[in-house]
């Protein structure tokens, strides 16, 4: 009798401890995602869902360290050209393919080579995969690249089934798209919803509490938060900053947020094209050092984003490991920027500014257009659609642009293609080989300490030559029902639902 | 009859490719490079080159129209370029989430729009008048977006009477279909029946002042008979094709509802589509939509037809 209400209260104290196994947990994302195909994605809430249903070689903690993920352990070679990666074992797809050495040197190649792939310049560097035995691959280097393993921590990383993309074509399996996940994936309704499926064989499902996952794109901030107050969904990523206080007043709601990996500034035009020769912004960097004196980061930050985001000086947020701390965001100075424009030879500067024709940016806009006017820069605004405003910077047809970038782990991912000579991202066309020097052997060398001392000194020349001139790294914010717990916020943004329940 | 029917239908296949050419043309003339945009943030140089390849990018543009109507010939709308799905699974499944928004929105729009108007026509120069002439002003004036939020706001998070946003198909659950539906509908609809009040008022005063019915009075018929039978009947003809054309331009997507209400129809994708440079998404779609205002006139007309015996002979 005894042993018996004893064995009763266990089994109560059990159910009481353990979470709740709720069927579907809806999250509401910003953005439809694109193809659902590591490969081929482009869109960050594709980055999303992919969390919850294709894990990487590598993760990352909130701090950025790498922690294991499908490989348990690496070395680097002394010289940063061999990265040795051990398999977790006993893994399989979600369709029953076992994941091991074969399976990631057959994806790293598709990633490489399928035309479509967006994924080629993060693994330009890797001249071959090995395989040495079924649990561990040698990724070989053409040159040092320390920037790897962090790559590997994001979708060039996402391991899939080489059954599932060999079978069809890549529009096939980004409609039916097949990895190692602890969801899997069920349907899709584009712009409507994604729906997962737990996957029961998943190498850590007694992790993961909810029976499915299902995405719901609602582009606008308001009727998303408002369906999340309406109960029509558990979580919402990307909450407005207008409405964080209101979120954190809310009793029924529980407020998340994170400082983010990206940056978001003015790109100026030095040397693209016709536009550079005619802009007075290109001419001289006295001038572009007088503009971005003339710019009151904490105003921005409290007029356009209700103080919620980091006023920021660098292409690494001011709350980043890797930020230069000798080097701290400048107060105002309109004395001082008069007198860098008299030192350049005019009293007044003429030029447009392009930005992104949504409400936020045009506010940004208008902020920094009367600021900047009391130092003797008369700024036009030009807004367009992000579609004419990319292929305008790529071209060379602008001025100045206001734009982001979303970040990533490794820092040299926020500076290196911007910043070198002829980088794949260079749109202002900047040239200095000592930069490039700099930020060579940054990229050369697996030591944190050493990689950081170049940056920077790259970043020091940089902020002379200002060809972005940075304004502010974005803070991520999440708000879920109250009921959710166990949600940890990371600086990349996305959803990791490791240990997350409902109570 | 069937000889009209053919007719209209012959005269719209060169109607079709015309627009298809034109709204074709329109794409392409926009700025951006839909290579480019594809290819993602780290923009890629050999998968900007290949999508530049396989879609005939850097064809001219007649080239370009004529790969199209190759495929669609053969039944292939092409894939879009952003999610990789084919454009004719898309449309179905967008076709008839707007096909239901639009039709439940006519039906709100008809049923309060025409009686208001009739009303009013009646009561000219009343109270009624007045108050139905304000509130359909109210109606056409207010930007059915903040409607669409305040409503979120009011019923669905303080009353929570009906959901926020999304869509249920009426296959998977009638009920709650109808419930996702029911505040988008009135949105629209409120819009449209205001429309629709102000153009049966005007042509109901119109029919009122004919010898006919100052006869039918004459007759001592009552007056809800004359009004109904008699005046309504003529009335009619208008309104039926000012509907045909408002439910092909509902049919055509109703871009900031769906986008409050995040409902799936073609009023979200052909935006995205057009922000995307998906030509073919939008291609398809606006082919859709060509038809759909097509088939819309020419019920219009058959209608128009049914009404007034006396167009059947011109016809």
């Amino acid at each position: 009798m005894t042993f018996k209400r004893l064995a009763f209260t266990l089994a109560i104290a059990t159910a009481l401890a353990t979470p709740a196994f709720a069927a579907n947990l809806k999250i509401g994302i910003g953005e439809d995602p694109d193809a659902l195909d590591p490969d081929q994605s482009r869109t960050f809430v594709g980055e999303v869902v992919f969390a919850s249903m294709c894990d990487k070689l590598v993760n990352i903690k909130p701090d950025l360290t790498i922690i294991p993920q499908l490989a348990t352990s690496w070395n680097w070679s002394a010289d940063a050209t061999i990265l040795t990666l051990e398999l977790r074992k006993g893994v399989t797809f979600q369709d029953g393919t076992p994941f091991n050495a074969a399976a990631v040197i057959a994806n790293i190649k598709r990633s490489q080579t399928l035309p479509e792939s967006s994924r080629k310049s993060e693994l330009s560097s890797v001249d071959k995969v090995t395989a040495n035995g079924d649990y561990e691959v040698a990724f070989h280097l053409k040159s040092p690249d320390s920037t790897l393993l962090a790559t590997l921590a994001a979708r060039p990383g996402a391991m899939k089934s080489p059954t599932a993309f060999g079978k069809g074509s890549a529009a096939d399996f980004a409609n039916n798209p097949v990895c190692v996940g602890p969801y899997k994936f069920k349907s899709r309704v584009a712009q409507d919803r994604i729906l997962l499926q737990k996957d029961p064989n998943y190498w850590d499902a007694k992790d993961f509490h909810f029976d499915a996952i299902t995405y719901l794109p609602i582009p606008d901030p308001t009727v998303r938060l408002a369906n999340l107050r309406a109960g029509d969904l558990d979580m919402i990523e990307r909450v407005a900053p207008t409405d964080a206080k209101s979120v954190q007043s809310d009793a029924k709601l529980t407020y998340a947020q994170s400082p983010g990996l990206g940056y978001n500034g003015i790109t100026i035009n030095i040397a693209n094209g016709a536009d550079a020769k005619a802009s007075p912004l290109a001419a001289n960097k006295l001038i572009r050092q007088a503009f971005d004196l003339s710019i009151d980061r904490d105003a921005i930050n409290q007029v356009v984003f209700e103080g919620m985001f980091t006023p920021g000086n660098q292409s690494a947020s001011p709350k980043s490991p890797w930020y230069d701390g000798d080097d701290p965001v400048r107060a105002r100075d309109i004395d001082k920027a008069k007198a860098l424009l008299k030192q350049a030879g005019v009293s007044s500067v003429d030029f447009t500014l392009s930005v992104i024709n949504d409400p936020q940016s045009q506010q940004l806009a208008q902020v920094i257009q009367s600021m900047v006017a009391e130092s003797g820069f008369n700024m036009k605004i030009r807004a367009s659609e992000f579609g004419t405003l990319l292929a305008s910077q790529t071209s060379g047809d602008y001025q100045a642009d206001l734009i982001g970038w979303s970040g990533y782990v490794d820092p040299d991912a926020n500076l290196y293609q911007f910043a070198v000579c002829g980088g794949s991202l260079n749109d202002t066309k900047y040239c200095n080989p000592d930069v490039d020097k700099l930020l060579n052997a940054a990229r050369g060398s697996t030591d944190p300490a050493v990689r950081k001392k170049n940056y920077d000194a790259a970043r020091a020349v940089l902020a002379q030559d200002e060809d972005i001139v940075y304004l502010y790294a974005p803070t991520w914010i999440w708000a879920m029902n109250k009921k959710i717990t166990g949600f940890t916020p990371y600086p990349d943004g996305l959803i990791r639902l490791v240990g997350v329940a409902e109570d | 009859m069937i000889r009209f029917i053919g007719q209209r239908l012959l005269v719209a296949i060169p109607t079709l490719i015309l627009i298809s050419m034109l709204v074709f043309l329109l794409q392409k003339l926009l700025p951006g490079d839909p290579a480019l945009i594809m290819a993602g943030d780290q923009r890629d140089p050999a998968a900007i080159a290949f999508y530049r390849m396989k879609y005939h990018l850097t064809d001219p543009i007649p080239v370009q129209y004529f790969y199209w109507v190759k495929d669609v010939l053969h039944g292939d709308f092409g894939m879009s370029l952003r999610t990789k799905e084919p454009v004719l699974t898309l449309i179905m499944e967008k076709l008839p989430v707007t096909i239901q928004l639009a039709v439940m929105s006519m039906i709100l729009a008809l049923a309060i729009g025409i009686p208001a108007g009739i009303v009013s026509a009646v009561k000219k120069g009343t109270l009624t008048d007045y108050v139905a002439n304000v509130i359909a002003l109210i109606g056409l004036s207010i930007p059915n977006f903040w409607l669409g939020i305040m409503m979120i706001l009011l019923v669905a998070v303080k009353l929570r009477w009906l959901p926020a946003s999304g869509y249920v198909s009426p296959f998977e659950d009638p009920v709650q279909s109808l419930r996702t539906m029911a505040m988008p509908s009135l949105v629209l609809g409120a819009m449209i029946a205001s429309a629709f009040s102000r153009h049966t008022r005007s042509a109901m005063l119109s029919v009122l002042k004919t010898d006919y019915v100052r006869t039918a009075r004459a007759k001592g018929l009552r007056e809800h008979v004359v009004v109904i039978k008699h005046a309504f009947r003529n009335a009619l003809i208008p309104v039926v094709t000012v509907a045909a054309l408002i439910f092909g331009e509902l049919l055509a997507g109703a871009v900031l509802t769906e986008q409050v209400f995040t409902i799936p129809g073609f009023g979200k994708l052909i935006v995205d589509a057009v922000f995307n440079r998906d030509y073919a998404v939008v291609q398809g779609v606006v082919l859709c939509t060509g038809v759909a205002f097509i088939l819309m006139n020419l019920l219009a007309d058959l209608g128009c037809l049914a009404l007034n015996p006396r167009m059947r002979e011109t016809a």
